[in-house]
């Protein structure tokens, strides 16, 4: 196990390494630098920015540079935002986006999970058909339809909730961002879950359990379950990732400080050394998590062997 | 055809045998009768037609052009003026922009779709059929550019080419290869050594034979039903990018922006969030119950 999690961990090295230099030169290429603006800088005041940075060098000298600050830790300083390094804006950014993230991926599983086994039980009963369509529904309907749908409804008409701000974390201010967040989760999760457990209930282990005597709960949640689960847990690994590290759109409706906001207008200002933070975040996060599924994947299935 | 009695009637082992003598019933005449049994993918297309028709002819016949500002009519209601669903912020008339809005979303669909697909079954077939070290290097490819976020390829497109519509289609086709290729290389890669290509080989069909005959119609099921699943998935993207004004631009409408700015008004005008979302949510909706049908009526097995 520790050797299968140590392998894997030195594979994702020479990945990341390439996202990085990908990533790289591919921003460099495209037109436009940090220090544009509407007003022109002199000529010299704009050497001596480009100095400042080390963006005076040869290309491959700063890729080089860059790489070598990666490698100790050091992300560089941003170029827009004076005195603060990238580290500082990842650290002060994240809370929003992990925060709703993490309670929306919580909320669309037990969700998720309970709806798809309940209609893979009752199979071909109205309770599935009525699982199946608000799947289907959930799955068609975006998130910036929903968002301000709901805005309409529970903070204009009726007035429960508030419509936008983070309010630093408050209960109220999260219910509608996590809710818009997990509704196709939700519809993805439980579609996954119920193909599952249609499959799992035919197989010959559970008529097994069955004709042992097993009372029908134990057969559902100890052998079952277990089982269909796995397709569940592949998924949820880059689903996660997307998550965590901010919904765009739903920050954009809720007016949230979280990590998506802050990529896309790096990206605009070609704050070059923030983006790649940010991409480089997102890399490893994707990795790590779907290191994490295999894990999990092995842990649930005994016919897996890692090695 | 009285010779197939022998014959089970489909199924791959069959195909292989049947070789090019005899003309039985094919994979695709039983695709389509189940596909035709199946009542939300005919609901799916019957609607889908209609939407497609209204996107193609409904901009020539609606009374305003899509563009047309008319001071007076700014933000009326449904019914007034012979603004059947209103106008917007401009005294536009939603109706046209809505038509307009949809077959530019369309279009972006099926474009987008068409680039993701020459590309991935391209490089996925190249990568299954050859194996070995190719192989590895392609889809380590693959890997490295899926770790990348979606966001980060468009901004960069569209500040390097600028924001115009034709770099939106090749920007989304160019990231929704990813999981065409993954599909198209398991597929070529369990294919190859299949019992029925072994089987025709042994009849003594030729290589050109073997991929016309046997990969490229096993190929195309997973293929196709990838590809219906794909044009909602790059009209969502669409209108995503629309959504954070990265997309399509003004005054020319695409149902992302439609609904960007219906949300924007939707506490004075509500009707501009709500046709648009309407018609975006059936639009999605019909293509998903396509996409679910081909599947179930190529791949039997799962029924």
């Amino acid at each position: 196990m520790f050797r299968f999690i140590g392998r894997r961990l030195l594979v994702a090295i020479p990945t990341l390494f390439l996202v990085v230099t990908l990533a790289f030169f591919m921003m460099r290429a495209a037109p436009g630098g940090p220090f544009d603006s509407d007003r022109k800088l002199s000529p010299e005041i704009e050497q001596n920015m480009l100095a400042r940075y080390g963006m005076n060098k040869p290309l491959g000298q700063q890729y080089l540079d860059y790489l070598a600050g990666v490698a100790h830790g050091d992300f560089g300083p941003s170029l827009k935002y004076k005195d603060k390094t990238v580290l500082d804006i990842l650290r002060e950014n994240y809370r929003p986006s992990l925060r709703i993230g993490l309670s929306a991926i919580i909320l669309a599983s037990v969700v998720g999970v309970s709806l798809g086994v309940l209609a893979a039980l009752r199979q071909n009963r109205s309770v599935d058909y009525g699982v199946m369509t608000v799947a289907i529904l959930g799955v068609c309907i975006p998130t910036f339809v929903t968002a301000p749908m709901l805005v309409l409804v529970f903070a204009s008409k009726l007035g429960w909730l508030p419509s936008a701000g983070w309010n630093d974390g408050a209960i109220q201010n999260l219910v509608l961002p996590v809710t818009v967040l997990a509704l196709p989760q939700i519809a993805i999760i439980s579609r996954l879950t119920r193909a599952g457990m249609i499959e799992v209930l035919h197989s010959n282990y559970v008529r097994t359990a069955r004709a042992k005597g097993l009372p029908e709960h134990r057969i559902v949640t100890r052998h079952a379950l277990r089982a269909a689960l796995l397709p569940l847990v592949s998924y949820l690994g880059p689903a996660c990732a997307g998550l965590l590290t901010g919904s765009l759109v739903v920050e954009k409706i809720f007016g949230l400080p979280g990590l998506g906001k802050f990529f896309v207008i790096s990206a605009l200002q070609r704050d070059y050394t923030v983006v790649m933070g940010m991409v480089i975040f997102y890399a490893a996060l994707i990795l790590l998590l779907n290191l994490v599924a295999d894990l999990l994947y092995a842990l649930l299935d005994p016919r897996v062997r890692l090695g | 055809m009285s010779t197939s009695i022998l014959i089970p009637r489909s199924g791959k082992g069959a195909e292989a045998m049947q070789a090019a003598a005899l003309k039985g019933r094919s994979l695709w005449d039983d695709a389509r009768r189940r596909l035709l049994r199946n009542k939300g993918a005919v609901a799916g297309m019957v609607v889908l037609g209609l939407l497609v028709l209204a996107a193609a002819i409904g901009p020539h016949v609606t009374p305003y052009a899509y563009d047309e500002i008319n001071k007076e009519d700014v933000w009326l209601a449904p019914l007034i003026h012979g603004h059947l669903i209103g106008a917007d912020a401009l005294g536009r008339d939603l109706l046209a922009r809505l038509l307009m809005g949809l077959r530019v979303s369309l279009a972006i669909g099926l474009v987008a779709t068409f680039v993701s697909l020459v590309i991935g079954v391209a490089w996925g077939a190249v990568a299954g059929f050859v194996g070995g070290r190719l192989d590895e290097l392609m889809m380590r490819f693959v890997d490295v550019l899926y770790s990348l976020p979606f966001i980060f390829f468009v901004i960069l497109l569209m500040v390097t080419f600028g924001s115009n519509i034709i770099l939106i289609f090749v920007a989304i086709g160019a990231v929704e290869w990813l999981t065409m290729s993954r599909i198209v290389r398991g597929q070529t890669l369990t294919l190859k050594h299949k019992e029925f290509v072994e089987a025709a080989r042994a009849a003594g069909l030729s290589q050109g034979g073997i991929i016309a005959r046997h990969i490229v119609p096993n190929l195309l099921g997973p293929v196709v039903v990838y590809v219906t699943l794909t044009i909602p998935a790059v009209i969502l993207a669409e209108s995503f990018l629309s959504f954070l004004g990265l997309g399509v631009q003004p005054p020319m409408a695409s149902l992302g922006t439609l609904i960007a700015n219906g949300a924007q008004d939707m506490e004075l005008a509500p009707w501009l969030l709500i046709f648009p979302s309407l018609v975006m949510v059936v639009t999605l909706m019909s293509f998903n119950f396509i996409g679910d049908g081909l599947r179930d009526a190529i791949d039997p097995k799962d029924r």
